[in-house]
């Protein structure tokens, strides 16, 4: 870290991706505001616990494994090996992943992608509510957590990625590469794990099992909002040279670029962010003709649609986008669950999986022909790589692996918790100390009132 | 002696890498750790296995399901 600037830059740079993590923890109180309000009051303790223990879980193994997996991945297996030079200082082992005064930015890089993670491995979580049982949720949680996304993200989320070389895929802000793949995983597991009783009526009318807790629910997602800009900036170089990434760019002008190492702004993208959040809002009042629960999860789907191409819309495009994304993730999710009798109890797979999908198809027609990358030799966005992409992150790596291990995990009878515990409520089953603590202390106040109310009769 | 392999900071920060203590023994502790997450799963799946038997059980009580039930 010689010189003023370089010193500067390096110093920033480093207290910007920081602070994206911080911004980015609030995502994840969302979540758990968002599911324990989604859930039951007989389902709190296990709903808030199994969430909060994907941080942990995800954490270790990203650290162990899924870090590694980035960096050596990105050609592998289709067109070329492992790169095992880009992966050996992210092994666990390495010096550089540990404190280290010659390297400074290998940790709050690791903590953003790993804050991308716990996303991952949480939207899969809000699906699944009230009938997974924990150790079989936390086996998915580490397998898209910190091996799936992560594979999805070294394939179309890097530089040097083999979807971005040949395909020209463009996601600069995770359409597909995190809630594409969410979205699908969460497809793959609740077509296994069935409804929770008395979701569906003997004729197959779907129920809705409304929130114990709209004011919850409505704080979680705006928590989501608010990590989300994190999360967008956290997706961008702040301040990077010409020279530093080594491209086609001519002159000395430093620029922020997207994770693509390709031009923008963050200014640009705080437009978008805002536009596309308001066309869903917008959208999804109309169409869920001022549902609570729509509207709100709408803001998100819109932002979500928007911003695979967030990184070069315009506010407006932006804005429409994302509208007309959830006009159709809206239409999909009841058609899906009627058809299909899935119980997504959150809405996640709708949200998050088909809001990316459709985000990453419209970004192919609106791009149309704009470089994917500031290198030579790379193919340029277009329609049919960004389906081909959207159907490898929803299909390839999130429905298909969870769907044969949670068939794996239904096979060995460890998939779902049994009826009689399903129906009497998880925190009974699995945190009864609290409950009984609770009812023993009820039980000791009712006995003293009484005496009380004898004693001034 | 001191475990960083630093007994003062009268260095050339240009020449200091890795501070963490014990260098050189990273290997046998990422294996602890992999073996600390693998048993971990093992402890807490072995333990909501035998909860929730014992729940089942105990759930065949149609009252307190009842109460459960009611309890939205």
């Amino acid at each position: 870290m010689d010189g003023n600037l370089n010193a500067l830059t390096t110093v920033f740079t480093e207290f910007y991706y920081w602070v994206t993590v911080v911004f980015m923890f609030l995502i994840h109180v969302g979540f758990c505001m968002y599911e324990v309000g989604a859930s039951r009051r007989r389902n709190h303790m296990h709903t808030l616990m199994k969430n909060v223990m994907v941080i942990p879980l995800v954490t270790v193994t990203f650290f162990f494994f899924g870090w590694w997996i980035y960096w050596a991945f990105p050609m592998f297996p289709f067109f070329g090996g492992l790169d095992l030079e880009a992966g050996a200082a992210n092994l666990p082992w390495a010096e550089t992943m540990g404190p280290n005064a010659a390297d400074r930015i290998t940790g709050v890089f690791w903590a953003a992608f790993l804050l991308f993670s716990w996303t991952a491995a949480s939207i899969v979580s809000g699906a699944v509510i009230e009938r997974i049982r924990s150790s079989a949720l936390w086996v998915h949680a580490v397998l898209i957590g910190s091996v799936c996304w992560i594979i999805d993200a070294a394939w179309g989320w890097h530089y040097g990625g083999w979807m971005v070389k040949y395909l020209g895929y463009h996601d600069a802000y995770a359409s597909g590469v995190i809630h594409g793949i969410a979205g699908g995983y969460a497809l793959g597991v609740i077509a296994v794990l069935g409804p929770r009783i008395g979701k569906f009526a003997a004729d197959g009318t779907p129920r809705d099992i409304p929130p114990h807790n709209p004011w919850m629910l409505t704080i979680g997602i705006f928590l989501i909002y608010t990590g989300f800009w994190g999360f967008y900036a956290a997706c961008n170089i702040p301040a990077i040279s010409p020279d530093g990434i080594g491209g086609e760019i001519t002159g000395t002008t430093w620029t922020a670029t997207n994770i693509y190492l390709a031009p923008t702004s963050l200014s640009g993208i705080t437009f978008n962010f805002l536009m596309s959040l308001s066309g869903g809002l917008l959208a999804a009042y109309v169409v869920s003709k001022g549902d609570a629960f729509w509207t709100f999860s709408g803001g998100l789907a819109g932002v979500i649609t928007a911003s695979a191409g967030n990184d070069l819309y315009h506010p407006v495009q932006a804005m429409l986008i994302a509208a007309v994304g959830v006009v159709i993730v809206y239409n999909l999710h009841f058609w899906v669950e009627r058809k299909f009798k899935l119980d997504d109890a959150v809405g996640a797979v709708a949200v998050h999986g088909y809001a990316g999908v459709i985000g990453l198809v419209i970004a192919g027609f609106v791009l149309w022909g704009v470089p994917s990358s500031p290198y030579e030799g790379y193919a340029s966005i277009n329609p049919l790589g960004q389906t081909l992409g959207a159907v490898i992150m929803f299909f390839g790596l999130g429905f298909l692996p969870a769907f044969i291990v949670a068939k794996m995990q239904k096979a060995a009878g460890v998939l779902r918790i049994p009826e009689e515990v399903e129906l009497e409520g998880l925190d009974y089953a699995e945190h009864h100390a609290y409950e009984d603590a609770k009812q023993a202390i009820i039980e000791a106040d009712k006995e003293y009132l009484s005496k009380k109310l004898t004693a001034t009769e | 002696m001191s475990t960083i392999g630093y007994e003062s900071w009268a260095v050339d920060m240009a020449e200091v890498g890795p501070i963490y203590p014990f260098q050189g023994w990273e290997i046998p502790l990422v294996v602890i750790g992999v073996l600390f997450w693998i048993g971990w799963h093992r402890i807490q799946f072995v333990r909501e296995h035998k909860h929730l038997e014992q729940a089942k059980q105990r759930a065949l009580d149609h009252e307190r399901i009842e109460q459960s039930v009611e309890r939205y």
